[in-house]
């Protein structure tokens, strides 16, 4: 996976070899808990860039401040899959730290609403 | 495992915007969003749920659905993401993960095809996600009062009904205004105090 990666499958392979071929082949994230508005953010200051692939790299440079899973795969153009797998991948690495959502949806958070309804009201 | 983060990440939270074809969904979260709505798309391969690698499965083909979607900062620990929700039918799937986690859903009506907007309700009402009802005001369309639409959609007398204008700001907010204040108005311990 390096720069030129746009250009080495031509069209006949179909739109199921690059977004797959940059996660190897794998279809799911090993952190199955990731979801769409997972916030994520680089851990570290500096990106090593020579031991990190190109795409691990493109998201730690998006990442220096809370960006979410749609947010990366719009910006990136590929699949929130694909995405989903890449970022599993670096929190494994220990390269970023990511949020969910409030965990139990059940378990209203008042605080959390109050704050989200006085944000919606000062729009 | 994913951290629960620290305290310095902001949490995000979200709204879903539905509605029939052309009912105004991105239009409205453009309206509000902080950056022009973008999109992303889910790739989904007929072998589906079940499958871990690709092995064996290469001449299977591929779909995508597109999600449209906004973004508002609404302060140092609050992101709210608006998501436009896809078609229905054979994305139903994809309602299941755009629902989980929802603070609430707005459904647009547009009068003219008010039936569009059945099945959003019925989804909202079966997995629970509290909305509100929004009758997008298009140029031109015979305008019906309140009342009328709510006996047309066979909605609850709790459930929030307004009219708007999806392409403004203003107009769009109130609507988020309404629908978190009732979302807030259906928690119990809510309840318990008013």
């Amino acid at each position: 996976m390096t720069a030129g990666r746009d250009n080495w499958v031509d069209d006949e392979a179909g739109p199921l070899v690059r977004p797959y071929a940059m996660t190897r082949g794998r279809t799911r994230p090993a952190n199955s808990d990731l979801n769409m508005i997972t916030l994520v953010v680089a851990a570290k200051d500096e990106i090593d860039t020579v031991t990190l692939d190109a795409d691990y790299v493109a998201i730690l440079e998006l990442c220096h401040q809370p960006l979410s899973i749609a947010e990366l795969a719009a910006r990136l153009d590929v699949p929130i899959v694909v995405v989903k797998i890449l970022v599993s991948d670096l929190i494994d690495l220990r390269e970023v730290i990511a949020r969910n959502p409030t965990r139990d949806v059940r378990v209203p958070d008042m605080k959390l609403l109050q704050a989200v309804l006085d944000g919606v009201r000062r729009l | 495992m994913v951290s629960d983060g620290s305290d310095e990440m902001p949490r995000a939270v979200k709204i879903l915007i539905a509605g029939g074809f052309g009912a105004g969904k991105t239009t409205m979260v453009g309206a509000v969003s902080e950056i022009a709505p973008m999109s992303t798309e889910e790739l989904l391969t007929e072998a589906g749920v079940g499958v871990d690698d690709l092995a064996g499965i290469e001449n299977k083909r591929t779909t995508t659905v597109a999600l449209d979607f906004g973004r508002i900062t609404l302060n140092q620990q609050v992101i709210l993401y608006l998501f436009g929700t896809p078609g229905q039918g054979r994305f139903w799937f994809m309602w299941d993960e755009l629902a989980f986690g929802a603070l609430g859903a707005v459904v647009l009506a547009d009068t003219r095809r008010l039936e569009t907007c059945f099945p959003s309700i019925d989804f909202f009402e079966k997995r629970g996600v509290p909305f509100v009802i929004a009758v997008n005001c298009f140029d031109g369309a015979t305008r019906y009062d309140l009342k009328e639409v709510r006996e047309a959609l066979d909605v609850g007398p709790d459930v929030p009904l307004a009219m708007c204008d999806a392409r403004d700001r203003e107009s769009a907010k109130e609507v988020l205004v309404t629908l978190v204040e009732y979302v807030l108005s259906k928690q119990p311990l809510a309840r318990a105090t008013m």
